[in-house]
């Protein structure tokens, strides 16, 4: 066991996968002398060398398409992109061809591949430092889409996406990447991808987020705790395949469910959520679902970016008005 | 693989010098076999059996046949939208082929994959692509894995003169060079990216020269001539066996028929066209062949009946494909399926 921050989670994770299995190779920019941006792949290029981890060019859309090369022919690479802002061009090659090469083939050539980029505001960075686009790649059929949001979580996920045999978008909340420590067992043992974590029981309300957000998801359970509003958290750290079957079982519970997430609104992964609530679980609902999002722009520069980023009392005003209905 | 180098004084063309006279009646063969394929898929497309587009390569066939002529089936390829003769030169099976065209569970892709997205890895194809520039970063990562395994492998990566312009080109080109990857950049320069000539969308005269930029060595040579073909992968792919690093070979060549199936053709002269077609290169290859005597004209004639023969074979094992079965629909699109 030992105490670490989700960021040191990270790279133990990668350095367990780089240990256990000689086809797992690191590519990304400043990932090896450096050590990575946030530090995320610190030693490994001094412990594994530079064959295993690579720095690149800035050339983003040559590091997933070669990630995809590699993974062809039975590499494992795991690919840093420095910031989410940063991943569009590869977004090409992660949609037409690293979702689709087992599909094309069926199943001749396959992609076990591992895209990782830090994401999410509350670090004060510009607007390509800050957003939260996850959305995006969870409406791809063949991508895989995991955003932790603990060390452990991020630890065993992490490992689960390097093993996995298909590609795996993951994606790291940097506001949360140092703050907090929490006792993780490095014994190289993952967490199953496309399952959702129930943090905290509950009966009267449904919370369901991901990533960074689950912080002021518990947050808000606390304080309504106090208030006799028990709260269900749940934190469904895989968004493709996401484990519908645990916030449906939940909510056909408490017949109430809010939504929390850091991306803006419109077409965000909450309203799938919502979506699937509304076709399958209807007649336990007790209330409109509520969604507590950022707001549709861009993400603010700092002394706004509190106005963007869902605070904890947005999602007690929000749980509070859904009790309100009978 | 070539044979090795004969004598100095000798002053045959390079492909009679550097390969023997099965492999040299296996090529014309297999120029046939693509000329008579794209023919066929054609017809077909015009008889409603393959549907939405495709792009043929009818005239640039001995671009896709030179360039695979010294590789072995270790040795990888990435293919364009343009690439059913990429795929015939790399080994595949044209009954596959059309099956695939034609959607059935016998294709290459079970039905899945179609015209532009051929794939087979048991020869070495990685796939067509239908995304423009988007086989170069994967041939990149194709060879870095050989590099990697020290498997002697080369990568030849097609792309047409459309791509030279995308920016995953530039990347590819700089990567592979900067870590000396066993890879050969491989220009099918047709003159048209759809309707746009090179001229008006190419910075430089030649592909090749942007090879510079990437300090990796770039010829252009006649597409046309499958000697020259060869001879210039040849000499990239000994160079990316031998870790010096990649290669851009441009190869100067025309697509007689338009772009796609939606193309009417109005960027460019019918009399154009014409002088193209007069630079047939496969009775130019033929010639060349009947003229060292590796083959008889009368073998040449059995060659094309012989093509004409594998072709319909191949249709006729198409046409009696199953359809894909409706209860596989969602496989395959993770290796277990989602739930």
């Amino acid at each position: 066991m030992a105490e670490i921050t989700l960021v040191e989670a990270v790279r133990a994770a990668l350095a367990h996968a780089l240990e256990e299995d000689p086809a797992v190779v690191i590519l990304g920019e400043d990932v090896g002398t450096d050590g990575g941006v946030f530090r995320a792949t610190e030693g490994l290029w001094q412990r594994f060398g530079s064959a295993r981890v690579r720095d690149t060019p800035l050339s983003e859309a040559a590091i997933a398409g070669v990630a995809v090369g590699l993974a062809a022919q039975g590499f494992r690479p795991v690919a840093e992109i420095q910031f989410q802002g940063f991943i569009h061009p590869a977004l090409d090659q992660l949609a037409n061809h690293a979702a689709r090469l087992r599909n094309r083939t069926r199943g001749r050539l396959g992609c076990p591949m591992v895209l990782r980029a830090p994401f999410g505001a509350g670090v004060h960075a510009p607007e390509h430092h800050s957003e939260s686009i996850e959305a995006i790649f969870a409406h791809i059929p063949g991508l895989k889409l995991v955003i932790p949001s603990s060390p452990a979580r991020a630890y065993g996920l992490l490992l689960a996406a390097i093993r996995d045999p298909d590609p795996v978008v993951f994606f790291e909340p940097t506001r949360i990447y140092r703050a907090g420590r929490e006792e993780v067992a490095l014994d190289g043992a993952s967490l199953p991808l496309g399952r959702a974590f129930t943090l905290r029981a509950g009966g009267d309300l449904t919370l369901v987020s991901w990533g960074a957000a689950v912080r002021e998801a518990l947050a808000a359970a606390e304080a309504l705790s106090g208030e006799g509003i028990e709260v269900e958290v749940i934190d469904l750290a895989t968004l493709r395949p996401w484990d519908a079957e645990a916030v449906l079982g939940s909510v056909r519970r408490t017949g109430r469910c809010v939504i929390l997430h850091e991306a803006p609104r419109t077409g965000g992964f909450g309203a799938e959520v919502a979506a699937r609530i509304a076709e399958e679980a209807l007649d336990s609902l007790l209330a409109p679902i509520r969604r507590v999002t950022a707001p549709d722009i861009v993400p603010p520069l700092l002394r706004l970016e509190h106005l963007y980023l869902p605070q904890v009392d947005d999602v007690i005003a929000a749980a509070r008005e859904v009790m309100q209905w009978r | 693989m070539p044979e090795p180098a004969a004598a100095a004084e000798d002053n045959r063309p390079y492909i009679i010098r550097a390969y023997g006279p099965d492999a040299l009646r296996g090529a014309l063969l297999r120029m046939f076999l693509i000329r008579n394929f794209e023919e066929a898929a054609e017809a077909s497309y015009m008889r409603g059996l393959v549907h939405g587009t495709m792009h043929l390569s009818i005239g640039q066939e001995a671009v896709a046949v030179g360039a695979c002529l010294g590789l072995t089936e270790s040795d990888k390829i990435t293919s364009t939208h343009r690439g059913h003769g990429h795929c015939i030169a790399k080994g595949a099976d044209v009954g596959r082929m059309f099956a695939e065209f034609f959607g059935k569970e016998t294709g290459y892709c079970r039905g899945r994959g179609g015209s532009m997205h051929i794939a087979d890895p048991a020869k070495g194809n990685l796939g067509a692509n239908g995304i423009v520039g988007g086989g170069l970063p994967i041939a990149v990562g194709s060879a870095l894995s050989a590099k990697r395994l020290g498997t002697g492998a080369v990568t030849v990566c097609f792309f047409g003169d459309g791509a030279n312009n995308e920016g995953a080109f530039h990347e590819a080109l700089n990567m592979a060079a900067i870590w000396k990857l066993p890879v050969v950049f491989l220009c099918e320069n047709n003159r048209y990216g759809m309707s746009t000539s090179t001229e008006r969308s190419t910075a430089v005269p030649r592909v090749a020269l942007r090879a510079a930029a990437y300090a990796m060595p770039g010829v252009t040579v006649d597409g046309n001539d499958i000697s020259a073909v060869a001879e210039a992968v040849d000499a990239a792919t000994a160079r990316g066996r031998a870790g010096e690093g990649p290669s851009l070979v441009e190869c100067l060549t025309y697509r007689w028929r338009g772009h796609s199936k939606s193309d009417r053709n109005r960027y460019r002269s019918r009399e154009e066209i014409e002088a193209w077609m007069a630079r047939d290169p496969i009775p130019r290859f033929a010639a060349l062949l009947v003229a060292h005597g590796i083959m008889s004209e009368d073998e040449v004639r059995a060659a094309e009946a012989e093509a004409e023969r594998v072709i319909e074979a191949g249709l006729e094992f198409a046409r009696a494909g199953p359809d894909p079965s409706v209860a596989d629909l969602t496989r395959d699109v993770y290796t277990t399926e989602a739930p």
